[in-house]
């Protein structure tokens, strides 16, 4: 640690500077993804429509979250992990107390959060299920083949915050501005890497969908 | 002499192909490989390469590279892999032969990407690049230049007519002016399946539906939407729209036959880039309709078990359901659904023009099996279903794996149990 | 030199045996020694000689020699204090101008190589002129002082780290004793001020073994710094359980749930105030409801409001997303124009195709 005199000033900055220029990479980026997408448009659509668009479109946003049941014989170790990371996650990033002091600093709304214990549990089987999807990801013939260095920078990224976050609960690094600071450092990765990787994925999924949802919607097949 | 056709070409294409939704596709897979569970050619072959985004992979490069800052950043630099003729040599035989456009991938995908719809974009690309499959260029040659992709001519259909018309009696109109149904042939109904034709007469002389062929624009298909070419694809359109509107009919009816439909009441109005004149409906959509408003009648049915194969561009592409599941509660006692059926249906393996590409004929017998496995699962005498194609690539399927399921048109099934004209007096 | 044994002093104050033992057990589980070691720290200050102390008040404020000094009844800590040889310091002592200067210079001159200096407040280097002393500036002071010192005790976090001078902007350029005091050992013993038993620990400390105790990665005891506020303070349970105050007068507060919400700092600073409290052990801040300022770390002062949680980001996020997301819509919005610009020239680029196109067709 050259660059700073103690790990409060590496806090300090985590906290400062270096939230600023992440949050604005981050905020920069994903309104320029969104809008390079949507300004894309689409053609005009002459045929004569059999049912609605938005309807569907909104249902299928809420639908594609569940798996059919022959693709989910088909492949129960990616949607159950799937489902068990993305829950756990979203436990850990919205109901650990000081996430919804940091959410409600910024934009105002707040809710009440859970105790330690669980997130506690949920950060651990959030990180068991990052490694099993890993170990999925470099086993499984399809996966293996598909996956590019994006994938495993995508995964990388995304397992530090919660790998530097239980670090930084249970204080397993001294000191504690340590800690808490490469805890925020690697949330700052991740959201500076969002916008230009499928990380994205968490905010177009919601565009896709409803794109496929009203597509079909127009044709009157249920999506 | 050099062809017209190149990869410049190819490129442009796939340039003028993306849209929003194609970016949001692109933005949103994470490569959870789900969509290859969805895709018959990967679960019987375990092939990774058949993974249905991973086909799509020339438009991805090139939306990546054109249509994102990040990507032109990436090309500057020269970091950006470039989409070149050799890379669609290699990708032809995934977008052609691997895949039948069967939509089931664009069902499946946890983030909503219609993968299917992709496919069709790169076969734009593939076909501006020269890099069509033999079988469907002399497909698409025969519909733009005979009028039919299997080379019928109208002499052949008027023979088949003739024929028809001296076994029952019934007459087959041709070029009624003002009558308020145009009815469309698939080519292949018209050299292997006639019984269609005879049943369309059948069932419209009892529900009493004013109906017509037309000798300009009798062929339904549409080889210009399987190869993946606009141009060829509209210029076939018109041929209809044309024929329709010559006729001034207020309907236009598509046959037994997948592709043909979302081809005329889907695509059709984008490629001539207005709205029809006339409605399209699909044979099953009218006859349902016929039936709930009491004009058509059926009595008895068949009592052997049977199942209803869903075609993919009538289920997941064209958004008729329901209405094959409701005529055949009138006609079938024994109808049991397979374990997947409906818009999860599987594919014959045939179609999005696979059927009419020779190259592909080993790998299609050897997909056939999801349908087997299917098939075994419930142990059914009898398969009905609603597309040629389907029909076709069934039977041959079937007859390759030793099951002897005679496969029979819905249509036809209806007009086998329509209530004689004695019966109706009652 | 007064030849006194400390033990001699405080039976002089009335301190008998018993009392001292009961110091000596306490010091010893204080500086985290086995209880065996008793009789060992006992001896050693038994027989330690008075040191001579002198003490160096720079840009501070007094609050750390207060916080020493406001013992309401003698203690044994506040007699170890009297007990150094506390030859020097402006405040306290009572000669004044070159006298007191004097003092200092003859107490270097007998004690060099063995005295302690002990520094209170930061050192100015933006101007000498912020802080003299008999004319003399800081730094100087500093450096003529403790070259012939033993050891060099900061006490408080101005000291230390620089504390509230060195808070931005930091006009007078102010820095800790450690920046600038490379070839003596420096004992930093911050807080704002720091508990008086730390101070009087140090120094039994090297009383007791006539060497400086372990220290961490910010030159502070380990004995009294090792542990966070957080993981000591008798509100944990509360955070573990997620039950908090959002105000100071809400029911939590009330029930004296956990003030990680009000802005405590308790997980990121490491003192002693959860265990030795203050004011002969009454309370400490936490106990008396507010949340720990972390005022014995670096740069407390600029850690962001003291009653913001910890997880909030300190810099001024909402201008720097405004601008980012008004530099995001000017882009993307230029981006979309170039991409569809892209698009329709393929589109007017587009050359019809016919089947006659396909090199099968021209064989």
């Amino acid at each position: 640690m050259e660059l700073f005199s103690n790990a409060n000033d590496f806090l300090l900055w985590v906290r400062g500077d270096a939230f600023n220029i992440a949050l604005s990479i981050f905020v920069i980026g994903v309104i320029i993804r969104v809008l390079e997408i949507v300004l894309l448009g689409r053609k005009k659509e002459y045929s004569e429509p059999r049912g609605s668009e938005w309807g569907p479109g909104l249902k299928n946003i809420v639908s594609r979250s569940v798996a059919d049941s022959g693709t989910f014989k088909r492949a129960p170790f990616v949607i159950v992990v799937g489902y068990i990371w993305h829950i756990c996650f979203f436990i850990v990033l919205l109901l650990f107390v000081p996430h919804i002091e940091l959410i409600h600093a910024m934009l105002g709304i707040k809710w009440p959060g859970l105790a330690s214990q669980f997130i506690d549990a949920s950060t651990v089987v959030a990180i068991a299920a990052m490694l099993g999807m890993l170990w999925h990801r470099l086993t499984h013939p399809v996966l293996k083949f598909l996956s590019t260095y994006e994938d495993y920078l995508v995964w990388l990224v995304t397992f530090l915050p919660l790998l530097t976050g239980y670090i930084a609960f249970h204080r397993m690094i001294a000191p504690y501005p340590l800690a808490l600071g490469l805890h925020i450092l690697s949330v700052e990765l991740l959201m500076i890497v969002f916008p230009f990787t499928k990380l994205m994925h968490a905010i177009t999924l919601f565009i896709a969908r409803w794109y496929t949802g009203a597509t079909m919607g127009r044709k009157g097949i249920e999506s | 002499m050099t062809s017209a056709l190149d990869i410049t070409k190819g490129i442009n294409a796939l340039k003028e192909q993306i849209d929003a939704p194609t970016a949001a596709f692109f933005s949103s897979c994470v490569h959870c490989g789900l969509c290859a569970e969805a895709c018959l050619f990967y679960t019987e072959t375990g092939d990774p390469r058949y993974t249905p985004i991973y086909k799509v992979e020339p438009l991805r490069r090139i939306w990546e590279s054109e249509y994102t800052l990040f990507g032109k950043l990436k090309k500057i630099l020269g970091l950006a892999k470039p989409v070149t003729d050799e890379m669609l040599a290699e990708w032809e035989p995934l977008i052609y032969d691997s895949c039948t456009l069967c939509g089931r991938c664009s069902m499946v995908c946890p983030v909503g990407n219609d993968i299917s719809a992709m496919i069709r974009k790169v076969r734009e690309g593939m076909v501006a690049a020269d890099h069509a499959p033999e079988g469907l260029i002399g497909a698409s040659t025969r519909a733009i230049k005979i009028g039919s992709p299997m080379g019928v001519r109208l002499k052949a259909l008027k023979a088949q007519i003739g024929h028809i018309e001296s076994d029952t009696g019934l007459t087959i109109p041709i070029d009624v002016e003002g009558a308020d149904y145009l009815a469309l042939l698939s080519s292949m109904e018209i050299i292997n399946f006639p019984e269609y034709i005879e049943s369309l007469a059948k069932i419209f002389k009892q529900a009493d539906v004013s109906w017509t062929l037309s000798s300009e624009a009798f062929e339904a298909t549409n080889s210009g939407i399987q190869i993946g070419c606009s141009d060829i694809a509209r210029e076939l359109v018109q041929r209809v729209v044309d024929g329709a509107e010559k006729l001034k009919v207020k309907y236009v009816i598509s046959p037994e036959c997948g592709h043909a439909y979302t081809a005329i009441r889907w695509d059709g109005p984008n490629l001539i880039g207005r709205a029809y004149s006339f409605k399209v409906v699909h044979i099953l959509e009218l006859l349902d309709e016929l039936q709930q408003s009491g004009r058509l009648k059926t009595s008895g049915s068949l009592d052997k078990k049977l199942t209803f194969h869903d075609p993919c561009q009538l289920v997941r592409k064209g958004g008729v359901e329901a209405q094959p599941r409701r005529l055949l509660e009138q006609v079938a006692s024994n109808f049991i659904e397979m374990n997947e059926h409906g818009n999860m249906n599987w594919c014959c393996g045939g179609g999005g023009g696979v059927s009419a590409n020779e190259r592909a004929d080993e790998l299609r017998i050897k997909v056939f099996n999801r349908k087997k496995t299917q098939l075994q699962e419930i142990n059914v005498e009898v398969m009905v279903t609603a597309c040629a194609n389907c029909r076709l690539v069934l039977e041959e399927g079937l007859e390759e794996n030793n099951m002897d399921i005679p496969v029979i048109g819905l249509s036809e099934l209806i007009s086998e149990h329509l209530v004689e004209d004695g019966e109706k007096n009652e | 030199m007064n030849k006194k044994t400390l033990f001699e002093l405080l039976q002089q104050q009335g301190i008998t045996r018993r009392g001292f033992l009961k110091y000596c057990t306490a010091l010893t589980s204080l500086m985290a020694l086995p209880p065996a070691m008793i009789p060992t720290v006992a001896k050693a200050l038994e027989s330690a000689r008075r040191p001579s102390v002198i003490w160096l008040s720079f840009q501070e404020c007094t609050g750390c020699t207060e916080s020493l000094t406001r013992s309401h009844s003698p203690t044994v800590e506040g007699l170890i204090f009297d007990y150094i040889s506390l030859d020097y310091h402006h405040t306290l002592q009572a000669a004044s101008g070159a006298a007191a200067e004097h003092a200092r210079e003859q107490a270097m001159k007998d004690n060099y190589g063995k005295y302690l200096v002990v520094v209170d407040g930061s050192i100015p280097l933006a101007d000498p002129g912020y802080s003299t002393i008999a004319g003399i500036s800081n730094l100087d002071m500093l450096n003529e002082t403790v070259a012939g010192a033993a050891a060099v005790i900061a006490v408080g976090t101005c000291s230390a780290y620089g504390g509230l001078p060195h808070a931005a902007p930091n006009p007078t350029g102010a820095v800790s004793v450690s920046s600038l005091i490379k070839d003596k050992p420096v004992i930093n013993v911050p807080g704002c001020p720091p508990i008086p038993t730390v101070i009087t620990g140090v120094l039994a400390h090297y009383l007791t073994f006539g060497s400086i105790p372990e220290l961490d990665e910010l030159g502070r005891p380990k004995v009294f710094y090792g542990q966070s506020i957080h993981d000591r303070c008798y509100r944990r349970p509360f955070y573990d359980k997620g039950l908090f105050a959002e105000t100071f007068d809400d029911e939590g507060a009330k029930k004296g749930w956990c003030l990680y919400r009000l802005g405590c700092k308790g997980p990121m600073t490491y003192n002693a105030c959860a265990t030795l409290k203050w004011n002969q052990q009454t309370s400490w801040p936490v106990e008396s409801g507010h949340g720990c300022l972390g005022c014995s770390e670096p740069n407390f002062w600029d850690a962001g409001s003291f009653y913001q949680a910890l997880s909030i980001p300190d810099g001024d996020y909402a201008r720097a997303a405004g601008y980012a997301a008004a530099a995001g819509v000017a882009v993307g919005a230029a981006a979309g124009f170039v991409h569809q610009k892209t698009k329709s020239t393929a589109v007017a680029q587009h050359s019809e195709i016919s089947v006659d196109d396909f090199s099968l067709n021209k064989d």
